[in-house]
C-alpha cells in the first residue's frame, strides 16, 4: 500500500527523520508512536507531500510519490487531518465539508459565471459526499449546525470528515485522541476500525498508548528521528529498546 | 429589531426592495451633488468587492488594491485623453490591462504568504504611485490626466449626465455582486475559503494553491480596474493620488464595517461609510476622531462586520427555533473543551 524506503529529511544540520524504511499493509490499522519531538508529524509532512523529503522514496501503491506536491499525493488518494483543523468557525459543518470533494472536480471560473451542467452536476456530487462522510463519522445531526457551536469531539469527527470526503484510500490521522475524554476516545477508536472495515488503510499518531494496544495491527517506534522498533502491538509492548526510550518503560508517564 | 433587520437582508425580497430603491434614488435625492456621491459610493463599492475576493474569501491581505484601481483608471485615461480612443474600447483595455498585471503581481507576490505578502504587495502599490507620479512622458506626473472620455452612449444617452451615469454604474455594481454571489457559492468559491482557513489544510484537500491564489488575485485586480476605468469616465480627471495608500486602507475599513467575507458586506459598509464621511464634512480632519472609536468598537464585538453578525445572529435564531434546542447545551460544552484544550 504505502512503501517508505530510507526517507530523510534535514532542518539544517538536524534530522528529523532519519533512513526511515517502513512497509504500511492495506486494510490495516498502523500506529506510528514515540515521544515529543521524534519526528512523528514531519513523517507525516513528507508522506502528504507539505514537505520534501531530503532523501529515500515514497510509494503509494507502487507509484513513487516522493517529489509530489502536496495536492496530487491527495488526488491519488491520501487523506489526512491534523492536530488542530481550522475550519470556517461561522459556517454549517456541511458548508465547510462540501470543499472536501473539490479534488474530483474540475468545473472553473467560467462554469461559475455561465452556470454550468457541469458545475451543477459537480456541485450536488460534493454536497452528497459531504453528506455521507458525515453520516460515516455520526454527525448527520449537527449538519445545520455553525462550526463554533459544535463540541471538540465534534469538531475532530469533523475533522475526519473532511478527510474521508476527499474519496482517499489511505488516511494518515495525526493526534486524532488528542484532547478528548476516555468514553469519546472509545468513539473514536471504533471510528477507525469501522473505516478500515470499509476499505480504508489508516496510519495514526497518537499518544495514547491504551487506545494504541487495543487499536493497532502494526505500530512503529519513531525516537530522534529514527525507528528504533516495529512490530505487534505485544512485539513493541515488550521490547527492551523502545521501553528504555520512554524512559523506563512506564506506559502511562508517556500517554 | 437586530434580528428583523437581519432577517430582512436574508430575503430575496430585500434584494429587490435594495435595487429598487437604488433604482429610485436619483428621484429621491435632494439635489444633484447625491446622486453623485451616491454613484462615488458605487464604483468604490465595486472595487471593494474585488478586495473581499482575494482578502475576504481567499484571506490573503492585498495591500496593492489601490493600485489598480490607479491602474484601471489610468489607462482608460490615457488611452482616450492621449491615444484618442473611445471610452468603450479603452475600457475593455483597462480590464485586461488590470487582469494581465495583476496575473504578473500574483506569481510572484503569491509566493510569500501572510505578513510577508501583505508588506509585499503594499510595496507593490506604493510603486505603482511612484510610476505614475515620476514617469511623466507616459503620465504627465503631478499634473495628471486632463479631458477623460466620458462613456459613449451610442446617442441614445448622455453619460455625461450625473443621473444617467449613475445608472450605468449601478449596473456594474449589480452584475458585480451578481458574479461575486454565484462566486461564493460554488465549489470554486469554496476553494478560496477553503485556503483561508489554511494552506495546509487547503492543500491536503488536493487544492493546488498558486493556482487558485492567482485566480482569485485577477479577478480582484479585475473589479479594481472596472472600478477604476469607471471612476475616471465619472471624474474626467485624475491624478497620482488615486494610486495613494490611503484609498487601500478606506477600502478595507468598508470591508471590515460591511463584513469581510460575506456578500453584502462590500455594499452596505462602502455606502455607509461614504455616506457618514459626507454627513460629517464639516469636521473636516476631526471626523477621523468619530470613526477611530467607531472602528475599534466594531473589530472588537463584531470582527465579520455588520453582515457577518446579522447572519450569525440569523442562524442562531433559525436555530433556537429548530425542534431539539440543543443550542445551549452545545455551547456551554464547546467553552468548556476549549478550556480544556488552553490548559493541556
Amino acid at each position: 500500500m504505502l512503501k517508505v524506503e530510507h526517507l530523510t529529511k534535514m532542518f539544517g544540520g538536524l534530522a528529523a527523520v532519519n533512513d526511515v524504511s517502513v512497509d504500511f499493509e492495506a486494510g490495516k490499522i498502523n500506529a506510528i508512536i514515540g515521544p515529543n519531538g521524534a519526528g512523528k508529524s514531519t513523517f507525516f509532512n513528507l508522506i502528504s507531500g507539505l514537505h520534501q523529503p531530503t532523501s529515500g522514496r515514497i510509494l503509494l501503491d507502487g507509484v513513487d510519490v516522493t517529489c509530489m506536491p502536496c495536492d496530487q499525493v491527495a488526488r491519488l488518494g491520501v487523506g489526512r487531518t491534523f492536530q488542530t483543523t481550522n475550519l470556517f468557525e461561522q459556517a454549517t459543518v456541511l458548508d465547510n465539508l462540501i470543499v472536501g470533494h473539490r479534488l474530483r472536480t474540475r468545473s472553473g471560473l467560467w462554469d461559475v459565471l455561465i452556470n454550468s451542467k457541469r458545475l451543477q452536476r459537480e456541485e450536488k456530487a460534493a454536497r452528497d459526499k459531504a453528506m455521507e462522510a458525515l453520516d460515516f463519522v455520526g454527525l448527520n445531526h449537527v449538519a445545520g449546525q455553525f462550526i463554533a457551536d459544535i463540541t471538540q469531539e465534534e469538531r475532530k469527527r469533523v475533522a475526519f470528515a473532511l478527510a474521508l470526503a476527499t474519496d482517499p484510500k489511505i488516511v494518515l490521522l495525526d493526534e486524532p485522541a488528542a484532547g478528548v475524554n476516555p468514553e469519546e476516545t472509545e468513539g473514536f477508536a471504533a471510528l477507525m476500525r469501522k473505516m478500515v472495515d470499509n476499505g480504508l488503510t489508516v496510519c495514526l499518531i497518537e499518544h495514547k498508548m491504551d487506545m494504541i494496544m487495543s487499536l493497532a495491527d502494526k505500530i512503529m517506534v519513531l525516537d530522534h528521528g529514527e525507528k528504533i522498533a516495529e512490530g505487534t502491538p505485544e512485539e513493541v509492548r515488550n521490547n527492551p529498546v523502545v521501553i528504555e526510550a520512554y524512559l523506563g518503560g512506564d506506559e502511562d508517564a508517556a500517554a | 429589531m437586530l434580528f428583523k433587520l437581519g432577517s430582512l437582508l436574508m430575503k430575496p425580497g430585500a434584494k429587490m426592495a435594495l435595487l429598487a430603491f437604488a433604482l429610485v434614488f436619483p428621484f429621491l435625492a435632494a439635489n444633484e451633488y447625491q446622486v453623485y456621491v451616491m454613484a462615488s459610493a458605487f464604483v468604490w463599492a465595486i472595487a471593494v468587492y474585488g478586495l473581499n475576493i482575494i482578502t475576504g474569501y481567499c484571506g490573503q491581505l492585498n495591500l496593492a488594491h489601490g493600485g489598480f484601481f490607479a491602474i484601471g483608471a489610468y489607462t482608460l485615461g490615457l488611452l482616450t485623453a492621449d491615444a484618442g480612443w473611445s471610452f468603450w474600447p479603452a475600457f475593455v483595455a483597462a480590464l485586461v490591462m488590470t487582469a494581465v498585471l495583476g496575473f504578473f503581481v500574483g506569481i510572484v507576490s503569491l509566493r510569500l504568504k501572510e505578513h510577508y505578502f501583505a508588506i509585499f504587495t503594499l510595496c507593490v502599490g506604493f510603486i505603482i504611485y511612484l510610476l505614475i507620479d515620476k514617469w511623466e512622458e507616459l503620465t504627465h506626473g503631478p499634473i495628471g490626466v486632463r479631458d477623460i472620455a466620458a462613456p459613449s452612449g451610442f446617442g441614445l444617452v448622455d453619460f455625461t449626465e450625473t443621473t444617467p451615469f449613475y445608472y450605468l454604474v449601478l449596473a456594474f455594481l449589480v452584475f458585480s455582486i451578481w458574479f461575486m454571489g454565484r462566486l461564493s457559492r460554488s465549489l470554486l468559491g469554496r476553494t478560496f475559503i477553503a485556503i483561508r482557513n489554511g494552506d495546509e489544510l487547503a492543500q491536503s484537500l488536493g487544492i493546488n494553491l498558486m493556482r487558485n491564489k492567482v485566480l482569485a488575485f485577477v479577478l480582484s485586480t479585475t473589479y479594481a480596474g472596472l472600478a477604476g476605468a469607471l471612476y475616471a469616465g465619472m471624474v474626467r480627471f485624475i491624478g497620482p493620488e488615486e494610486a495613494n495608500i490611503n484609498h487601500t486602507f478606506d477600502m478595507i475599513t468598508y470591508l471590515l464595517v460591511g463584513g469581510i467575507g460575506t456578500l453584502t458586506g462590500p455594499l452596505l459598509g462602502t455606502v455607509g461609510i461614504v455616506w457618514i464621511t459626507q454627513s460629517l464634512q464639516f469636521l473636516e480632519e476631526y471626523r477621523m476622531i468619530i470613526f477611530g472609536p467607531l472602528l475599534v468598537i466594531l473589530v472588537i464585538f463584531f470582527p465579520r462586520g455588520i453582515t457577518g453578525q446579522f447572519l450569525t445572529w440569523m442562524h442562531h435564531k433559525a436555530q433556537s427555533l429548530a425542534p431539539g434546542k440543543k443550542q445551549k447545551a452545545s455551547k456551554v460544552q464547546t467553552a468548556s473543551a476549549r478550556e480544556a484544550e488552553n490548559n493541556a
